[in-house]
Formats: structure tokens, C-alpha cells, sequence
């Protein structure tokens, strides 16, 4: 039976999720948010998380010495290299079992989460090396465009006319011109691989798939689009409706991809203009003030509808067809 | 001992036999010249089920160490081997790996630093990392690389230590180098290395733990000060441990090793294999009635101050050859045992040379001048001089 917000509200209602309060995390942010759904859905399931983090905002924030917000297993390794470092306490655990020398009733989630720079950029090497070698780690990225615990520089996530401090928006350049990476692709480009978006305002998709990463036979990604509500510039409060809106506006479409199937899984009947979404975010209102930010977000536009028919077509072509 | 096994073979393999006796838990490594047949060797121990070993052939150094913390910190008793480019690739893992007071053996093949790209020995590499908070040994020949991988591992994981050790062989010298070492039977070697009793393992999940948390003005220091301690804490252990090793080899280790020493006025000091050929030169010295003697240097770091100013305070001349130098200071090796020589009562006169710079041979005639030069009381503290080097 899938899980449920209702079953996972009771589970929770007396027991810790593994991420206790104290942390220091801005009210609104989306890393706490999508790090305790994939806790609850792990230890629902009856999971041992262990988990690792890369370098960020979410780490320095939730392990000042001497007080630490993790209630479970947690290390931090440093910034590019998080998925090594499960690779390594995944595959100890595989050498520790075969030797007797840990019980062999618990069931473990090796879970590694690195924001899109130790994602996206320094650690993607990393983060190849272990979905190739096929460890059975869940990996999740939170995705909050930027670089935030150094203080708001653009990333390879960073979407064209965002204002960031390494590539400002300014009287000759607008900002960062290049379009997100593709991670996901990038992920999925591996063998046997589970890949997947989700983000907070979709909970029972997130749930779903986290549910299914974890029971999947091989490495599993999900990329979570994870507001900065101070990067993003806007009320803490809207934090999760963004994140609606930009489904809605295709800006983050939720598929999955499993073995190389791929399969969108929430298809609005009526979409959203991308302008709303970008509209609803202070880091756009610089780009908003110069005279080609129309030209800019056509382009933009043009692109997520590219995007989205290209997904659909994927998942026509794909339908039955594992790699595996 | 009965039943001696002689071996002919490498440094390199001599490295992986070791691991095969110890069988770690998990091995991660990424090949580079010369350290590349200890991974060869190690995978095939693996493919042929020799050892229980996990594996993980990963992506890179970087990798390799990072994946070899994971593993420490989850409980398991990890290993890793490389040389040159690889080990400052992870160096910055390397502070990690001893700043979380994780127990990892490392062979370090020695090999000069890029560029320009070279891939023969010198310890620019291994001094590239003198101050990451390893314990440092050095190996002069083939046997050594054997036993000190061995004991290297009892020191690692001594309760008052729980530092990681790099156990450095010159690179082709050593680890392509054959030579007859003389191994133990693969159950003495298990009962030696015992158990791993990991300390709060990341696996025992009814404990749970935070490793490597944010960590500023208020804490960092004092942590700082506890992995200073545990760096002194060898001191005491190596030769317990050392001690313990002799009695199931027959082999003596200690931070130094004085040869020829009793009554030498001048004194050569070196660290790895260069030392052999030293020894040579001592032996054909001391027939033409020279007082010369060499101390070599097992334990790099932590730095033996008090073995050496016990050895060298009132000697005539010392001659410090170093195989990596300090760009704009003095080479290591000089400059520590200078350092040290400044407290002593009696202070003999130092001198500095430097030697076999990517690969190039230390011959004996090269120690042989080294030595006359000190003979002749021919040296000067603060003046850098080259072995072998054309002007
Ligand atoms: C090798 C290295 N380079 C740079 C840094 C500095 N650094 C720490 S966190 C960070 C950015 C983190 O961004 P992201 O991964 O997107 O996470 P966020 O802080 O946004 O949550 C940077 C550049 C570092 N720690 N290590
Ligand atoms: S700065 Fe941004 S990423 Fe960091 S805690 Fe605040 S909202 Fe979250």
C-alpha cells in the first residue's frame, strides 16, 4: 500500500523524523522541507537512513558544534564529494554484513543530499563515478538555483536572468545567459538508474517517488526543486506555492525516468505563462527592468514548451522499452 | 619462527600482499604510476576471492579517499594507495580523513609532483602532505614496505591514536624493485592486526552520530588541540606496537635507525631507500677508518625530535639529504632536523643537500662527497647545495 500524508502524519505525530527543530535554516526554506520528506518516507518504510552531506547552506546550518539537528546517522565530507563518500559507507556496509559483523535484520537507506552546486558543478564527477558503480544509495539534490551558503553566486542550475552576485545582472549583461543543466538527463544517462523531479508543493508525487527510489534496485536521484527564500526574494510563506507554480508553468516538470522509461507523472490540463513564475521572484525584478527581459522570457517560454513536448514524446517512445 | 617463507617480489606487491594478510574491509583506489600494480595486485587478490575484501575501483583519488572515509566512519577497516598527482588530488580529503580521527593505512608511492610531468620518485609528494595531521613512515627497502603496512595499521587504530598512516616506498625504486622479503603466514599476520573495534560507527544506527560538523571559533581549536595530542600519543604507542612486531617477525622498527653510529663523528641523515645505498658508503668509509655513521629516518611525522638530538647532539658534522625541496625555505628534512639541533647542548655543525629530484639517481659517489664534505668541516647552515645536479 502506498504511503500517505495522513499515514505519515500519524507516524510522526510521536517520533522524530530524524532532522529534529533547532536547526537554523530560514523559515520557508525548501532544504528542510524536502530532507524530512525523504526521512519520513524512509523510516515509514522501516529504514535505517544513514545519511551524508555535501558542503551548503543546509549543512552549516544543521550541524553547528556542539549541537547537531540529526537524530540519525550523518556525516559531512566536504563539498564535491558526498556521493563518494555514501559509495564508501554503502559498500563498508556491504563488507561488514558479508563478515557478520553488523546485524543482518536492519534494513539501511544510504541517502546522500547536496544542493545543485555540489551537484550540478563540483560534484558531478563524484556523483557519475558512484550511480556508474552502481551503489544502492539515494541521492537527492536539493535544487535552490544557487550557491547559497557562500552567499547567492550563480551555479550550473542558475536559470537565465536570475540576479546572483558572480553573475549579476548589470548594464551590459543580463544576468547569467546559459539555461540550467539538464541533471536529470545527465543522471538518466546512466545505466540502470532511478531519476526523478519532484518538489514540496506535490507532496504525494515526492512521497511516491521516494518510496519507489528507495525499493529500486540500483542508484536512485531525485532532484528537488528546493526554494531560497532569500535568494529567491520572496514571502517565506510562498515558498511551497512556487514551487506549484512552477509545475504549472512547465518550469519543473515532474517525470521520472527508471531504466530509461520515462514517464511524466502530473499533466496539467492548462498551463501557466512562464512570466507568472518569474513575475512572482525579486531575483528576476532586475531583469524585469531592462528592455529586452521580454525578449528573455520568450526565450524562456520557448523552451519549457520545447521541453515538454519533447518529454511527452520521450515517454511515447520509451513506453516499454527498459534499457534493462 | 619455523618454516621462513621468502618471497621475491616488489615493493608493490610486497604492499598488496600485506593488505591481503590484513584484508581490510574495503579497499578504494584509483590507479597512477608508480603506485598503479598495488591496486593490480589487490583487484586480483579480489577477482580470485582471495580476500573478502569489498572493492571499489572508483573514478578518481579524490574518490578513492573520500569513499575510504566513508567507509572508516561507517566501521570498517579501509585502505587506499597512491602517488604524486593522485595524493594532492585528495589532499583535500587527506586533512579529513585525520581530522575525523579515522584510522586509514595509505601507501604512498613516492614520485616528483607535476609539472613538469614526471613520473619517478622523489617525496615532493609526501611533503606536499608533511602537515596534514598523518602519521608519516618511510620505507628503505622492499621488507620495510611490508612490515610497516603491517604495523601501520596497529598504530592507525591504537585507541590513543585513531590517526590515519601513510606508509611511503620510493617510487620504481621500491615498487618495481625485486628483492627476497621474508613474510609471515597469513594467520600470524591476522592475530597481529586483530580486530577492528570501531568508535562510534556511522552503521549503529541505535547511536546515532554527527561526523564533520560546521565547527567555528568557539570549538575548532580545542579540537585542533586533541589531534595535536594524538599525534604526540604515537610517540608512545610505535614502539609498544614495534615491540609487539618484533616478537612475531624478528625485525626491529623504532623512529630512527642508527647505523654505524656508536662512536661517529659525522652523521648522514635521510629518509627511504637512499638509505642503502648511504649504508654502503658508510661500510666503505668506516674500512679507511672514517667516523661516519648515517641515522635513518622511519618516522617522518610526527617528527622524532628527542631520538634525534639524542643521536646527533656532539657530533662533529651532520649532513641532511633531503629528496624534496621548499620552495623558498629549507628543504624538510633539513630544516626539522636544524630545528631540533637548536636546542641541543652541543651543536654540531649542519649542513643541507638536496638529491634525485624526479628520478635522478643518488650515487655513491654523490654520498661520498656529501660525507668528505663534512669531514672537512667544509658546511654551511644556511646554504642549499644539490647532489647530482648538472650547474
Ligand atoms: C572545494 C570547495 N570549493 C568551494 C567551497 C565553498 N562552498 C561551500 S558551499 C558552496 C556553495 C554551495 O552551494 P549549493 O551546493 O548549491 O548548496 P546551497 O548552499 O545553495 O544549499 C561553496 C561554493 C568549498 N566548500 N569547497
Ligand atoms: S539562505 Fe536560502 S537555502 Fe539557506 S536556509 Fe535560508 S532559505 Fe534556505
Amino acid at each position: 500500500m502506498p504511503l500517505t500524508m495522513k499515514k505519515l502524519a500519524e507516524i510522526f505525530t510521536n517520533r522524530e523524523t530524524g532532522l529534529t527543530q533547532g536547526h537554523r535554516m530560514c523559515p520557508g526554506c525548501g532544504a528542510p522541507m524536502t530532507v524530512k520528506i525523504v526521512l519520513m518516507v524512509a523510516k515509514a518504510l522501516g529504514y535505517e537512513p544513514v545519511i551524508g552531506f555535501a558542503t551548503g547552506c543546509m549543512e552549516v546550518s544543521s550541524t553547528i558544534f556542539p549541537y547537531t539537528s540529526w537524530s540519525v546517522p550523518y556525516i559531512h565530507n566536504a563539498f564535491e564529494n558526498v556521493a563518494a563518500t555514501i559509495s564508501g559507507v554503502e559498500i563498508a556496509y556491504r563488507a561488514l554484513k558479508k563478515a557478520g559483523k553488523i546485524p543482518s535484520d536492519k534494513k539501511y537507506a544510504f541517502i546522500a543530499f547536496g544542493g545543485d552546486g555540489g551537484t550540478y558543478d563540483i560534484g558531478l564527477q563524484s556523483l557519475s563515478g558512484a550511480l556508474e558503480r552502481g551503489h544502492k544509495m539515494l541521492y537527492v539534490l536539493y535544487d535552490n538555483e544557487g550557491y547559497m551558503n557562500t552567499g547567492n553566486q550563480r551555479s550550473g542550475s542558475t536559470p537565465p536572468g536570475a540576479d546572483t552576485t558572480t553573475a549579476p545582472v548589470g548594464k551590459l549583461l543580463p544576468g547569467k545567459i546559459q539555461l540550467k543543466k539538464n541533471i536529470v538527463e545527465i543522471v538518466a544517462g546512466h545505466e540502470n538508474v532511478y531519476a526523478a523531479t519532484v518538489t514540496t508543493g506535490e507532496p504525494m508525487d515526492f512521497i511516491n517517488k521516494v518510496e519507489k527510489a528507495l525499493q529500486f534496485d540500483g542508484p536512485a536521484f531525485i532532484a528537488a526543486l528546493s526554494p531560497c527564500v532569500r535568494y529567491w526574494r520572496m514571502d517565506e510563506s510562498k515558498s511551497v506555492d512556487i514551487t506549484k507554480l512552477a509545475v504549472q508553468t512547465k518550469y519543473w516538470p515532474l517525470y521520472e525516468v527508471e531504466r530509461g522509461v520515462y514517464r511524466v507523472t502530473r499533466k496539467p490540463t492548462s498551463f501557466k505563462p512562464i512570466a507568472e513564475f518569474v513575475k512572482a521572484q525579486g531575483r528576476f525584478r532586475l531583469l524585469l527592468q531592462r528592455p529586452d527581459a521580454e525578449q528573455i522570457i520568450n526565450e524562456l517560454q520557448q523552451y519549457v514548451d520545447r521541453r515538454w513536448e519533447r518529454l511527452l514524446a520521450l515517454e511515447e517512445a520509451t513506453k516499454d522499452k527498459p534499457i534493462r | 619462527m619455523t618454516g621462513k617463507k621468502i618471497l621475491a617480489i616488489t615493493g608493490a606487491e610486497a604492499a598488496a600482499y600485506a593488505m591481503k594478510q590484513i584484508e581490510p574491509d574495503v579497499v578504494a583506489a584509483y590507479p597512477i604510476t608508480p603506485q598503479t600494480p598495488i591496486v593490480e595486485y589487490f583487484a586480483k587478490y579480489v577477482a580470485d576471492g582471495e580476500v573478502r575484501t569489498e572493492m571499489i575501483p572508483v573514478e578518481s583519488e579524490h574518490s578513492a579517499m573520500s569513499a575510504v572515509v566513508g567507509a572508516a566512519a561507517a566501521g570498517a577497516r579501509a585502505m587506499t594507495a597512491t602517488s604524486a598527482q593522485g595524493l594532492a588530488l585528495m589532499l583535500e580529503i587527506v586533512y579529513i580523513a585525520s581530522s575525523l580521527r579515522l584510522p586509514i593505512v595509505m601507501g604512498v608511492v613516492n614520485r616528483a609532483l607535476s609539472a613538469p610531468i614526471n613520473i619517478h620518485c622523489d617525496h615532493s609528494d609526501a611533503m606536499m602532505a608533511r602537515d596534514s595531521g598523518w602519521i608519516q613512515l618511510f620505507c628503505e627497502d622492499v621488507q620495510e614496505v611490508y612490515d610497516l603496512t603491517i604495523l601501520a595499521v596497529r598504530l592507525a587504530e591504537h585507541e590513543d591514536v585513531r590517526l590515519p598512516v601513510m606508509v611511503n616506498q620510493d617510487g620504481f625504486i621500491l615498487s618495481h624493485g625485486v628483492e627476497p622479503v621474508e613474510v609471515l603466514p597469513d594467520e600470524v599476520v591476522k592475530k597481529f592486526v586483530g580486530e577492528l573495534k570501531p568508535i562510534y560507527p556511522l552503521l549503529d544506527t541505535d547511536h546515532p552520530v554527527t561526523y564533520g560538523p560546521l565547527d567555528l571559533y568557539d570549538y575548532y581549536f580545542e579540537h585542533k588541540r586533541q589531534q595535536i595530542e594524538a599525534m604526540k600519543n604515537a610517540y608512545r604507542v610505535f614502539p609498544l606496537i614495534a615491540e609487539e612486531f618484533y616478537k612475531i617477525s624478528g625485525r626491529k622498527y623504532n623512529y630512527v635507525e642508527p647505523y654505524r653510529m656508536e662512536d661517529a663523528e659525522y652523521v648522514m641523515v635521510a629518509l627511504g631507500s637512499s638509505n642503502g645505498t648511504i649504508k654502503d658508503v658508510v661500510d666503505e668509509l668506516r674500512e679507511k677508518g672514517k667516523k661516519v655513521g648515517l641515522l635513518k629516518i622511519w618516522m617522518f611525522r610526527p617528527f622524532p625530535k628527542a631520538e634525534i638530538q639524542r643521536y646527533l647532539t656532539a657530533r662533529k658534522a651532520i649532513v641532511v639529504l633531503d629528496r624534496a625541496v621548499s620552495f623558498g625555505a629549507e628543504a624538510p628534512l633539513y630544516e626539522a632536523v636544524k630545528s631540533a639541533l637548536y636546542e641541543v647542548a652541543a651543536r654540531p655543525l649542519v649542513g643541507s643537500f638536496v638529491y634525485g629530484l624526479g628520478g635522478r639517481d643518488l650515487k655513491p659517489e654523490h654520498v661520498r662527497y656529501a660525507f668528505e664534505r663534512a669531514m672537512a668541516l667544509d658546511l654551511v647552515a644556511d646554504k642549499e647545495e644539490y647532489l647530482g645536479l648538472r650547474e
